[in-house]
């Protein structure tokens, strides 16, 4: 016991898979914890219905979790996995395509009754049809050995005993890939010790008892281990895109010195950012459930013109709606953050499945010319800094900012380097407290720099003035219907943000030997399987240069020079081509696409494969 | 009375350079000049004064007042108020809006601040027609109502603007009339004094495309048609004061003699809403009356406060946030 041979592995992807009810986002979110204190790099992607409780055993019901980690650095949560736990008949039919041949499949024997086959659509049970006879199949009654190993634990009824076979599957899994269990067990002493002893006891014995279970079942000849990664020495801690997203939106309160004011309402995958914002009040955070999502937008301009830091936040289906706000918003010159969490769409479309769909809407979907700065985040830990950038753009130049996150970014998580606050910016605004042009204070006056207007905010006395949606004047922000006047604040409001393009870092590009032909151009949350695939690519021997676009509006004042500098330009996205159409008409470069809508990331395997093909057909 | 700074202000204070840009005739010019000459008396400075409007003829009313404004879009007004009331319990919040933009395109914004009870007072001109887009029916023209976009009629059954805010739980409504300016100033005083959301509807005349829609109280000199109503006090009405209102065993209301027994004393601040509201349901077309004055006057927590207060308290609980521990938390660990 216990003396198993070890064999070494450079990374391993693990995929959880049961019902929504079997708590698959906790086994995953814990086994990442382990794997990232044991000092692995890691990347994770849950995946789940947007049914909350959909019929037991049912497919749509299959929630899944999947977790990359190495013992180097590494950019997604990998394609395929190589260990699928699938905890019932439903969760293997839904995943086992994405297993290769010859991957490790544990399942829960328990689970594969006639109903639970029937229920998904089995006519046999493949663990005995000899289907899965071409990966290493480990049946494992978890179901009856959870349950055997609670009978002692006074309290708990016997389908809360059932309901801790995800603790030990977690235990078993801990024990194959010889990660320490105690981190668990404090998670879970502080989740159930002292509302539920019973439950906790529960637990912790079932996640021992699955652990126990690795070192003495046949069925498992090896462990395996997976070394700590090489990465940048500092404080680190697992955070999903979200949970970053929100703390940056915090941490450019503080920068700010402005109160937080956040307008809001519950949309899939945005909502966990006014869940999480609701629960910094100390930081003087205002949280606005509002009635719809145009009253979540309208809100935040109120507390704007109030002097707050204001942000609204959404996914496509309620961004759409804010678009008359955000419109305001470009014309009173405001700063405004709206966070759009993208989903895939149109319509209602697949709220949990993560797409690039809505750039061309924040771009361009408002009524008349209302340029707006665009930003977007590459990973979770990046939702951080692009966030505080958003708000830095929106507090200086006094304009709405859209800042795009997606649900792949929202809930997948990877290791973050604790930023150190003194390099973080400072966003201090400078209020207006004194007339600009003599005795008089005029409103659109713009410094003559940033194009800025000056925000003078209710209660600084002597320069009270009214603003509004109707065509202001230049300078006095007067109602104007004078045909040049209108032709200019246009030219005015468009430049303003166009000129934001020297404020921001010129595009890098990563191309480690200098000698490719080919770039990959992409933005936003599909960093980590473009850096991925160039990284394969390489590998091959084959020169590739990438290049990720934050800001999408302006784009990086020498994003001319990159594209025309490559004779070949790929431009991946999630969506049907939109960046593309605005390098191809801005630019006049002959860039091609690579483009997917799936409702998944983008499998590194399979656009590397793009990249080297474009490579070989010069 | 002097405002915040020991200025003594008066109605010219409030006015702007801008042209007002109404039509002649129309009933927000007097909306506007008691508004103007109002405002002194609450001493609050201008710079702590903001006015909110969205969309409409009504909604040009910021650019007349010297206080900070915004014109927004329309319905939105109550909405954005709400961000800045909340964030800034300071400012002295004003929100102007019409029939159409407050219960037609911004209907949810205006239920969802009254529930809420946001610090603000909200001043709706009911002209019972859209002005500003040339004459088409409102949320409060009566049914069958001809306009350019019905020419055989309208086919909505209209609001009642004072039983739809009191049903949205409004804690202060109250009516008045454009050119009663003592009435409308009564009203506004104690609407002003109110903390919480105040809904007052005011009666405003559309010389051009609605003409004369409320001639029955607005011209109304011998007090024949206009019921006032005033707390603690009987509510009769009439030249002489000689008619009344009783309530009967169901809760309606009926017309009878000032001198029969029963008739109803006005209290705005019944705990429930049911005599405000059946007080709401008196017009001129069922009881030859229609009553102006304060409805409903109630105290009841308000969201900027409650909100204030959770901010206290989660600071109180957990000290004031210090960011570098809050990006520290969770789970951390080192590499080296």
């Amino acid at each position: 016991m216990g003396i198993k041979p070890v064999e070494q592995l450079s990374q391993v992807i693990v995929r959880f898979a049961g019902d929504s009810g079997d708590g698959m986002q906790l086994t995953g979110s814990q086994f990442t914890s382990e794997a990232a204190l044991l000092g692995n790099d890691i990347s994770t992607l849950p995946d789940f219905p947007a049914e909350i409780r959909a019929p037991a055993g049912s497919l749509p019901g299959v929630s899944g979790f999947q977790l990359h980690f190495a013992d180097h650095d590494i950019l997604t949560p990998g394609d395929a996995p190589n260990v699928l736990v699938a905890m019932n008949p439903a969760a293997l039919k839904t995943n086992l395509a994405d297993l290769p041949k010859g991957g490790t499949l544990i399942v829960d024997a328990d689970a594969f009754t006639d109903r639970n086959l029937q229920k998904a659509g089995y006519a046999q049970s493949p663990l005995e049809d000899g289907s899965l006879d071409e990966y290493q199949l480990h049946p494992v009654p978890l179901t009856t050995l959870t349950v055997g190993a609670l009978k002692d634990v006074e309290g708990v009824t016997p389908r809360e005993a059932e309901r801790s076979k995800n603790m030990f599957s977690l235990g078993l899994m801990s024990w194959l890939y010889g990660r320490s269990i105690d981190p668990t067990i404090a998670f879970l002493e502080e989740k159930f010790a002292a509302k539920r002893p019973e439950i906790y006891q529960a637990n912790v014995k079932a996640l021992q008892a699955g652990y126990a279970f690795g070192e003495t079942t046949e069925s498992f000849a090896v462990t395996y281990e997976v070394k700590p990664a090489k990465l940048t020495p500092g404080r680190y801690r697992n955070i999903t895109g979200n949970q970053a997203l929100s703390l940056g939106l915090v941490a450019s309160s503080r920068l700010s010195g402005l109160p937080l004011f956040l307008g809001a309402y519950p949309i899939t995958p945005a909502s966990s950012i006014l869940e999480e914002l609701a629960d910094y009040k100390e930081f003087g955070v205002r949280t606005f459930q509002a009635e719809d999502e145009i009253a979540a937008a309208g809100a935040a301009v109120g507390a704007a013109f109030g002097g707050a830091l204001a942000i609204t936040t959404s996914a496509g289906p309620g961004v759409v709606l804010k678009a008359e706000t955000v419109g305001l918003a470009i014309m009173l010159e405001l700063p405004l953050v709206i966070c759009d969490i993208q989903r895939a769409g149109p319509s209602t479309g697949m709220p949990t499945k993560p797409e690039q769909g809505d750039l061309l809407m924040v771009l361009y979907g408002r009524n008349s010319e209302s340029p707006v700065p665009v930003v977007a985040a590459r990973s979770p830990s990046d939702c951080f800094d692009a966030a505080i950038e958003a708000c830095r753009i929106a507090l200086k130049y006094r304009t709405p900012v859209y800042l795009l996150s997606d649900a792949y970014l929202a809930n997948g998580s990877e290791p973050w380097l604790l930023p150190e606050l003194e390099t973080l910016p400072d966003l201090t605004p400078t209020f207006a407290t004194e007339p600009n042009a003599g005795d008089e204070f005029l409103p659109y006056l713009r410094d003559e720099q940033t194009l800025a207007r000056p925000w003078a905010v209710p209660g600084t006395p002597g320069l009270e003035h009214r603003i509004g949606g109707l065509e202001k004047a230049d300078r006095t922000g007067n109602i104007s219907y004078d045909p040049d006047n209108h032709d200019l604040m246009t030219r005015l409001r468009a430049q303003k943000v166009a000129g934001i393009a020297s404020d921001i870092p010129e595009l890098e590009v990563d191309d480690p030997d200098g000698d490719a032909k080919v770039l990959v151009l992409g933005w936003g949350g599909t960093y980590g399987p473009v850096a991925a695939a160039a990284r394969r690519v390489r590998e091959r021997g084959k020169p590739v240069a990438h290049a990720h676009l934050r800001h999408l509006n302006p784009l990086p004042r020498n994003t001319g020079d990159v594209l025309r500098r490559y004779e070949k330009v790929l431009v991946p996205e999630m969506n049907l081509g939109q960046l593309l159409q605005l390098v191809r008409a801005q630019f006049l470069v002959d860039a091609a696409g690579y483009n997917q809508v799936r409702g998944v990331p983008l499998r590194a395997a399979e656009l590397a494969d793009a990249i080297e093909a474009l490579v070989d057909s010069e | 009375m002097s405002d915040d700074n020991g200025h003594t202000l008066t109605a010219k204070d409030f006015r702007t350079d801008q042209e007002v840009r109404w039509c002649p005739g129309c009933g927000d010019y007097a909306i506007l000049a008691a508004m103007q000459s109002f405002m002194p008396e609450l001493g609050i400075a201008r710079e702590n004064t903001v006015f909110v409007s969205g969309i409409g003829c009504a909604a040009r009313f910021p650019y007349y007042m010297n206080t900070y404004g915004m014109h927004s879009i329309h319905g939105r007004a109550p909405a954005i108020a709400t961000g800045l009331a909340t964030t800034r319990p300071d400012l002295s919040v004003w929100v102007v809006t019409g029939d159409g933009d407050a219960l037609s395109i911004g209907g949810n914004h205006l239920i969802h601040a009254l529930r809420r009870n946001i610090n603000f007072k909200i001043l709706l001109f009911n002209n019972r027609i859209y002005g500003l887009t040339k004459g088409q029916y409102s949320p409060t023209s009566e049914l069958g109502k001809v306009t350019k976009s019905t020419p055989m009629g309208s086919l909505d059954w209209p609001f009642n603007p004072i039983s739809l805010a009191i049903g949205a739980e409004a804690t202060f409504v109250g009516r008045a009339i454009d050119t009663d300016k003592k009435g409308m100033t009564e009203v506004l005083r104690a609407a002003a004094e109110h903390r919480g959301s105040a809904f007052v509807e005011i009666f405003q005349n559309c010389p051009i495309f609605n003409d004369d829609a409320f001639e029955f109280v607005r011209d109304d000199k011998e007090g024949v048609n206009r019921i006032a109503l005033h707390h603690g006090e009987p509510i009769t009405w009439g030249a002489d004061g000689e008619k009344a209102l009783r309530q009967l065993p169901d809760g309606t209301i009926e017309v009878c003699a000032a001198s029969e027994d029963g008739v109803l004393v006005h209290d705005s601040s019944h705990t429930e809403p049911s005599l405000a509201f059946a007080l709401s349901r008196v017009t001129q077309g069922t009881h030859g009356g229609t009553p102006v004055g304060v409805f409903r006057n109630v105290e009841r927590a308000v969201y900027d406060d409650l909100m204030a207060e959770q901010l206290r308290v989660a600071e109180k609980k957990r000290g004031k946030g210090d960011l570098a521990k809050l990006l520290h938390s969770g789970e951390t660990w080192v590499v080296s």
